[in-house]
């Protein structure tokens, strides 16, 4: 376990998704009285070292954070701008300068380097002045990098970015209709079905939506008894959901039968704000809540390889003994591997890295991070 | 030794009574001359020691030697005044014993001497008397001589007559045996051919016998002809139809063919009395009797015709198919038809049938066909058969018997119902009618225990539906002004919550005398004067699973149950359960789980006398389940209080323009509302469940100002004092300051008591106003106005928990967050503060 502290507060995090060999993780403050930073953080996993490095994001206090799949260096964010007395939220599409990497490489010991901070580089606004607050802006996954969704109040942008990410022109929309005052409160790209879905959630529903002709495809009414916080999809398993929210839940939902969550987590004591599935082995769920913890699970039943690792081919010329070790293995039960309760206050933020899937990282509001790994124990177990 | 000591003892003491003292003595005596009581020789094991002086192998040398040896001066001293006293003593006493016999002796002589005479005179005459008896003899020998030969005349002649006498009956047979015909009487006629028929049979080869003969079957096959119609036409009773068997067994008839018979014809007596207790059953749809006898077109072949012919019992019921249901007899009426009928007659015919074919006195040849095995073998089957039909129909009617409400009629139905059968079982001692029986009431039994199950449950779900509708009805009447006593029931007359105990004793009282009512029914079934009620079923299964398990455990984990569901169902937004349900099924169970269910268990152990063989659910393990229940209602009693709460304070965070807010000058009227709420369930809870235990308060805890963080800790967070080279300082405080507080659990599990319940709901409010400020920005009146609302909450929640430091840690992190998301840190004045929240 490591733990790295900021000096204010924050509540976006991500991993840099495009990054596949370093571990590296992009937080970003919120501060309303100083120049908000984006961090990077480095996880040197052999020498156990972490690194940082620091970018000024000088537009506002960042509520969203979100890494582009395709390029390294780009990333979006959704930041508070105060004017006359107004908080507008916006939406943006940053470059990060080339030079922090190198300097941060060569001297990740300096302690001079956190106090020079450099810049971003603004590439484009996501301008939805006219749609209203931007709560999260989505990459499309595993895709070019030229397509982004930001949910603002309650509509759901769809925007081409084009010259090297300079531009940004809104494509189609989707707009969510009913009594009272709508909002997207969080969203995901769906990585299935070639991209074309897109998951939202709002007050207690849960929305499916069709992105070529932006328009529904299933609601889950009343899927939280309370607000959903979050949502996330099962990498492996294109129909398979996950949601938690305000009734202290986790749901895990089969789209093609919305009536009934497939399974409910109730292991946290307050609001659950974030759930996310390990990228590679789905079966682990990482949830984090404002009851200050961080908790592992493993939800082998619902997962993609719900008897264990599969034997593979080449495994073949002692696949006797494998069967028999297959058998012993297959009454795995949904457990909690772990709970972590190194955070003080509420965590908002927890993220897998991209690089290494035993690794994860949660943020609480009073601006620490945590890097924990999978114990030992189970990982070996998954893998074996 | 001892046993010296003992045998002289008494001979030292003052002889205190005459006649027991002379008894002795002759016992001695007769000891001496080796007699007992019976004249038998004593037992030797008695006498054996020479050292008894009253014993035959009394040795003096060695008794002397013993003494001498074994006493002390004294003792020997006293021993032989002691022995010089007895031998005197024995001395009189011989005296007096030789001069009585003396006296006897002389008397005995004269008695003697006085028959020596009068023998004398005897012998004289007996020589005289058989000189007498002598010449009588003589005389006698010559009478009977000369008698002789009329004497064997007169044999001769008698021999004769009676020869005649017997021929005469023969010839004159015929005559009588038409005689008897024409008359009808029949027996009279059989009796008399048979005791003709071995003559005739011996003197056939004489023609006139040969006639008379023929002229006797002749008679007797038209007899046995007509015996036969009479046997075939119903009509005749049961009497008449034994004795027609009777006449029909004497004259050869083969017996299987008159079993047979004698059965088909009682089968279709009783196939009318069970027809028209299925008449009984039938519903008013279905059409009529050929649909009833349908499945049972085997037995009943023969008697196709029975339905017109048969059935004279129950032609009113065959007359009248459409009879509505509700003019059916109840079942106890259906029963007493059903064994007043069927079961009697069953009874008459086995009886009849066993006199007929079973018990008749075996003579010669009919006993080498082993009669009684076949009619045993016919008679089972005959019976089994038509019990069976019986039984379907007995449990078609029993399975009709809905309703619960009196179950002595059900009870007393049974136990006539068994009570008929026991006829049938010492009538047909290897039958297995009485143990089906036995089993159709065990079934009843079960099916009814189902039933009073299902019942309590519906009323369990009444009452609650019913105490839903009173909490409901009072709310209504307290939001109409003035309205609060409108509902009539609750003598307090107060607001809604003044009817909570109320309820809850009702409700609890009610499910009580419910349960006992139930198990005073049940319990008829165990009655002493119930004939099954000593069967092996009604005493030990039923007792323990039927009536505890099934019964009353059932029930209570249905009570904890159901409750749950509560939870579920409202585990969503919109549960639709009111709170003060929740709260007050908590408490039901809670009492459950503290008296009730061991009293309501002690109870039935009592009542049933319940043995346990199999393990059943312990005491124990049911409290458990009541407790988890009510801990899982008040938790979610708490959660949803809590929500409601908390939905106030959120919709009133995020439905407001924090930045562009003016200078607060009032507390804002959602804060009045949550304390007013928290008021009431404080209220509410009062009600139902006790104190509990709080940690001591500071005497001006409603006093207590912010000045801590907002001085100090509040300082650091948000004055300007950042600067990139003292990252820590900030959140170090902060950090340290929650290192030293306990991390508290929002929604976790609340102990029995209104502190505690206050406690969670207020941790679940103003955790959700923690989390709603952080999501917001604030400008300076902002600030201000949660400060202000902070302190008005501050002034009233802490008096509700059980550790008013939670309050205010929780108060100040949302202060802290406050500060920390506004865009303009001033804080208000605490006194101003102060000053507006006194204003209210």
């Amino acid at each position: 376990m490591y733990q790295l502290y900021f000096v204010l507060q924050a509540r976006a995090l991500t991993s840099q998704t495009a990054e596949s060999d370093a571990i590296r993780f992009l937080v970003g403050t919120q501060s309303l009285k100083f120049d908000n930073q984006i961090h990077i953080i480095d996880f040197d996993d052999e020498n156990n070292i972490i690194s940082k490095s620091v970018l000024q994001h000088q537009a506002g206090e960042i509520w969203h954070i979100s890494a582009s799949p395709a390029d390294k260096a780009v990333l979006t964010t959704c930041y508070n701008k105060t004017s006359e007395s107004r908080v507008v939220t916006c939406g943006a599409v940053w470059r990060m300068p080339p030079e922090w990497e190198s300097g941060s490489h060569e001297s990740p010991d300096d302690p001079h380097n956190s106090h020079n901070p450099q810049n971003l580089e603004l590439l484009c606004h996501l301008d939805n002045s006219s749609h209203g607050n931007a709560s999260c802006v989505l990459w499309e996954p595993m895709g070019d990098g030229k397509h982004v969704i930001s949910l603002a109040d309650n509509h759901a942008l769809l925007w081409d970015l084009t010259e090297s990410s300079t531009q940004a022109t809104i494509s189609s929309s989707a707009t969510l209709e009913g009594k009272g005052q709508l909002k997207f409160t969080a969203g995901k790209w769906s990585p299935h079905h070639n991209c074309t879905q897109l998951a939202t959630a709002n007050d207690t529903a849960i929305r499916g939506w069709d992105l070529r002709t932006m328009s529904q495809i299933y609601c889950i009414e009343n899927a939280h008894g309370q607000l959903v916080r979050d949502l996330d999809f099962n990498p492996n398993k294109q129909y398979y959901l996950a949601s938690c929210g305000d009734d202290c839940k986790v749901k895990f939902w089969d789209v093609r039968n919305i009536n009934e969550p497939v399974k409910t987590l109730e292991e946290h004591s307050h609001w659950v704000w974030s759930v996310r599935f390990n990228h590679s082995h789905d079966q682990l769920v990482l949830t984090g809540s404002s009851d200050s913890r961080v908790i592992l699970s493993n939800m082998v039943s619902i997962s993609s390889e719900p008897f264990g690792h599969l034997v593979d081919d080449d495994d073949l010329s002692d696949g006797e003994d494998n069967h028999q070790d297959e058998k012993t293995k297959e009454p795995l039960q949904d457990s909690i591997i772990s709970t972590y309760e190194e955070h003080e206050d509420s965590v908002y933020a927890v993220e897998w890295s991209s690089a290494d899937p035993w690794l994860f990282a949660s943020l609480s509001y009073d601006g620490r991070l945590v890097i924990n790994r999978v114990p030992r124990a189970l990982k070996y177990h998954i893998l074996l | 030794m001892d046993g010296d000591i003992n045998a002289t003892a008494p001979g030292t003491t003052p002889p205190d009574s005459d006649p027991a003292r002379k008894r002795r003595v002759h016992g001695m005596l007769k000891l001496y001359y080796g007699l007992n009581e019976e004249g038998k020789t004593v037992d030797q094991a008695e006498s054996m020691d020479p050292c008894d002086i009253n014993g035959p192998h009394f040795d003096p040398e060695v008794y002397l030697n013993k003494l001498r040896r074994e006493c002390s001066l004294g003792e020997l001293m006293d021993q032989e005044t002691c022995m010089v006293k007895q031998i005197r003593s024995l001395d009189s006493d011989m005296q007096t014993l030789v001069y009585e016999n003396y006296n006897k002796f002389i008397s005995a002589t004269d008695t003697i001497r006085k028959m020596k005479n009068d023998f004398k005179k005897m012998e004289d005459e007996m020589d005289c008397l058989s000189t007498n008896m002598a010449s009588i003899t003589d005389f006698s020998a010559r009478i009977s001589g000369t008698l002789q030969d009329q004497h064997a005349q007169i044999t001769k002649l008698s021999g004769v007559h009676t020869l005649l006498r017997k021929l005469q009956f023969l010839f004159e047979l015929p005559a009588r045996l038409n005689k008897c015909l024409e008359l009808q009487a029949y027996a009279q006629a059989v009796s008399s051919h048979r005791r003709a028929r071995c003559v005739l049979q011996q003197y056939s080869h004489m023609p006139s016998f040969r006639g008379i003969q023929d002229d006797c079957h002749a008679i007797m096959d038209k007899l046995a002809q007509e015996l036969r119609q009479k046997f075939r036409d119903g009509g005749s009773s049961a009497k008449d139809l034994s004795e027609c068997v009777e006449l029909l067994l004497q004259l050869d008839e083969p017996a299987e063919e008159l079993c047979d018979k004698f059965l088909s014809h009682a089968q279709s007596r009783l196939e009318a009395d069970l027809l028209g207790l299925e008449a009984e059953l039938r519903p008013p749809l279905s059409s009529g009797p050929t649909a009833v006898t349908d499945p049972y077109t085997g037995p009943a072949r023969r008697l196709s015709v029975e339905p017109t012919a048969g059935s004279p019992t129950g032609p009113s019921s065959l007359n009248n198919p459409f009879l509505s249901p509700s003019s059916r007899t109840d079942i106890l009426e259906f029963i007493d038809r059903g064994c007043n009928e069927f079961v009697s007659s069953l009874c008459l015919v086995i009886a009849s049938y066993q006199e007929l074919f079973v018990n008749r006195p075996q003579e010669g040849e009919l006993a080498s066909k082993n009669i009684p095995q076949m009619a045993i073998g016919k008679l089972h089957a005959f019976v089994d058969a038509l019990a069976t039909r019986y039984f379907s129909l007995v449990e078609r009617r029993i399975q009709e018997e809905k309703s619960v409400g009196d179950n002595s009629l059900l009870v007393r139905a049974l136990d006539r119902f068994h009570r008929r059968l026991q006829a049938v079982a010492k009538l047909l001692p290897g039958s297995a009618v009485p143990s089906q029986g036995t089993e159709i009431v065990v079934r009843a039994a079960r099916e009814r225990i189902k039933q009073y199950l299902a019942a309590l449950q519906s009323f369990y779900l009444n009452s609650l539906t019913d105490v839903r509708q009173a909490l409901a009805a009072p709310r209504l009447g307290g939001s109409s002004a003035g309205g609060g006593s409108h509902l009539g029931g609750s003598a307090t007359g107060k607001d809604a919550p003044a009817s909570l105990p109320e309820l809850l004793s009702t409700l609890s009282a009610s499910i009580l005398n419910q349960i006992k009512s139930v198990l005073a029914s049940v319990h008829l079934f165990t009655a002493k004067d119930i004939t099954f009620s000593n069967k092996p079923y009604f005493k030990g299964e039923f007792c323990s699973h039927g009536v505890r398990e099934s019964l009353v455990v059932n029930f209570i984990m249905f009570v904890c149950q159901s409750s749950r569901q509560f939870c579920e169902s409202a585990g969503d937004r919109g549960g639709s359960t009111p709170p003060a349900l929740l709260l007050l099924l908590s408490r039901l169970c809670l009492d459950y789980e503290t008296s009730t269910i061991t009293y309501i268990l002690t109870l039935t152990d009592e009542q049933f006398l319940v043995q346990h063989h199999s393990p059943v659910t312990a005491v124990t393990a049911l409290c458990g389940e009541a407790r988890e229940a009510a801990q899982k209602l008040l938790n979610h009693y708490v959660k949803v209080q809590g929500l409601i709460i908390s939905q106030m304070l959120r919709k009133s965070v995020e439905t407001r323009d924090w930045v562009n807010t003016i200078e607060p000058r009032n507390v804002r009227a959602v804060m009045k509302r949550v304390v007013e709420d928290t008021t009431s369930i404080d209220v509410q809870v009062g009600l139902l469940y006790e104190e509990g235990v709080r940690k001591a308060h500071s005497s001006d805890s409603s006093k207590r100002t912010f000045s801590v963080y907002s001085s100090s800790r509040q300082q650091t967070r948000y004055a300007p004092s950042y600067t990139p080279s003292a990252p820590m300082d900030t959140n170090l405080l902060s950090n340290i300051h929650k290192l030293f507080s306990e991390r508290v659990e929002i929604f976790s599990p609340v102990e029995f008591n209104k502190v505690s319940v206050l406690t969670g709901i207020i941790k679940i409010s103003l955790k959700t106003f923690l989390e709603c400020v952080r999501l917001r920005t604030f400008g300076r009146y902002g600030l201000q106005q949660i400060q202000v609302d902070c302190h008005y909450l501050q002034m009233y929640l802490w008096r509700f928990v059980s550790d008013e430091n939670l309050v205010h840690f929780l108060l100040d992190e949302i202060v802290g967050s406050t500060a920390h998301r506004c865009l303009d840190p001033a804080p208000m004045e605490q006194s101003v503060i102060e000053v507006i929240c006194e204003r209210g």
